[in-house]
């Protein structure tokens, strides 16, 4: 048992069926953890947090927006990770992390796009701009669709999880530019207010529905994912069992025949 | 090196041999371009104002529809293998092929934008930084079309999956050929730092490209 103590956490989580093991008894607790934390979110949004003296109500399309901004990135970030781990540590499960992430950051990403073109009609007066950032992020929603039409095109599901690692490496480049769009081309879109050098800049009133909505978010995203995960390897087993099944018949049925 | 240029005149010879590659980007181009005024209308003050977007957008477009050729003829025949297989790292040999690509199609297209300029009624003082622009951002087009090429090689639907693939890369490369042709041409100020930018990230691709398109070769041929 001592050689196992000195294994890290990733390595450990590498055998699939102590994964299923852990997550099955951690995603209940999760997946309410989640739904405690934006249930309160939304409890603050809507009764307790003021409106903005210059958005009136519409500032609280933030508390869904931003969340789901983070998220949209998030997932990118995570896929990148994943991507690494699977074609550098050939980690099992790197590749059903990069696969199960795909579809939710390009989910979180699109919510993003929807509630800020509808909060972007009141207030700027049209549902869209090319503005840097709103233009970086329906980029990152392009490589999301890309990266999952690249791993349906291919058979070989072996081969479209490294194909996919390699794509998702090379994507990886407009994250920074998406993080820092609004600070190089300083357009339409307002900078950064909540992770700041200097300290947020939106009141507390605001700023604490805010957190607690973005958590409550993250939870949801990593329960999402690794029920998804959780998916796939099931879906894989079957797979396999299935391929063996096939296997198994056939044999039979050609000793039969040579009898 | 003797084996990078070995490679890289091999394919520009045959890019020049097999006949009609080269040209039918340059015609899917001139298409394009010649389409742009018959749907817009004949107004000359908006052609001249959206002729560098249009003629960077279409050559984008016919850029996209000769990358396949970059590996494709080479796997279909088993050369692919033999090169990946060979003492020439994989990386060198992706980067000749792409250097190929941006020979024989990223500086012929480059050097036709001026002519499709004159069907777009493009400022004068447009056309050397439009040449400019083009020469110094098409490496990008090239290495990074390379690694779409590559991923999508064995692909089935493997030319749309590119176009989906490639183009979100290339936005870049778009926007800062634009914005220094629009700094060149009497907007504001900051033609050079706009260049600039288009070069690195033409040097950013060109170190790229080459190892990814290498690495998603390797998966394929093993």
């Amino acid at each position: 048992m001592s050689h196992m103590t000195q294994q890290s956490l990733t390595q450990r989580l590498a055998n699939p069926t102590r994964f299923m093991d852990l997550s099955r008894r951690i995603l209940p607790w999760l997946a309410g953890a989640a739904a405690a934390l934006i249930v309160y979110a939304l409890y603050l949004a809507f009764f307790v947090a003021p409106p903005d003296y210059q958005q009136g109500e519409t500032v609280k399309i933030m508390f869904i927006h931003v969340p789901a901004a983070w998220l949209g990135m998030m997932g990118y970030a995570l896929i990148a990770i994943s991507s690494f781990g699977y074609l550098v540590f050939r980690h099992p499960l790197a590749d059903v992390s990069a696969k199960a992430a795909a579809p939710l950051g390009a989910a979180f990403t699109f919510l993003a796009l929807v509630t800020g073109s509808l909060w972007g009609k009141p207030m700027w007066g049209t549902y869209w701009v090319w503005d840097a950032r709103l233009t970086s992020m329906l980029i990152l929603l392009f490589l999301y669709l890309g990266l999952m039409a690249l791993r349906s095109a291919i058979e070989d599901e072996a081969l479209a999880g490294k194909l996919c690692a390699v794509l998702g490496l090379v994507g990886v480049t407009i994250l920074p530019i998406i993080k820092f769009s609004v600070d190089w081309w300083n357009t339409l879109h307002q900078p950064a207010s909540v992770i700041r050098m200097d300290g947020p800049t939106i009141h507390n009133d605001l700023l604490i529905p805010l957190v607690y909505s973005a958590i409550g978010f993250s939870l949801l995203f990593f329960t999402l994912h690794m029920k998804g995960m959780r998916n796939e390897i099931l879906r894989r087993r079957l797979k396999s069992l299935t391929m063996a099944e096939v296997d198994r018949a056939r044999t039979v049925s050609a000793s039969a025949a040579a009898e | 090196m003797s084996g990078f240029l070995t490679l890289l005149k091999r394919d520009l010879l045959l890019q020049v041999r097999e006949g009609g590659a080269v040209g039918t980007a340059l015609g899917f181009y001139l298409v394009v371009v010649a389409l742009m005024p018959l749907g817009l209308g004949p107004d000359l003050n908006l052609l001249t104002r959206i002729a560098p977007g249009v003629l960077w957008i279409a050559l984008l477009l016919a850029a996209l529809l000769s990358l396949p050729r970059i590996f494709e003829a080479d796997d279909e025949d088993g050369s692919l293998e033999v090169i990946a297989t060979g003492d020439l790292p994989l990386e060198l040999a992706t980067a000749a092929k792409a250097l190929a690509h941006w020979i024989s199609t990223g500086i012929p297209l480059a050097l036709l934008a001026p002519v499709l300029g004159i069907l777009l009624n493009l400022d004068l003082a447009a056309y050397p930084v439009l040449v400019a622009t083009m020469l110094a951002g098409t490496p990008a087009i090239s290495f990074l079309g390379a690694v779409g090429a590559a991923l999508t090689l064995r692909a089935r639907r493997g030319g749309l999956l590119l176009a989906l693939l490639v183009l979100p890369l290339y936005v870049p490369t778009l926007i800062f050929g634009i914005t220094a042709i629009a700094a060149a041409t009497g907007g504001p100020s900051g033609f050079t730092a706009s260049f600039l930018i288009l070069l690195a990230i033409s040097l950013f691709s060109l170190v790229i490209g080459p190892l990814a398109a290498a690495a998603a070769i390797r998966f394929q041929t093993q």
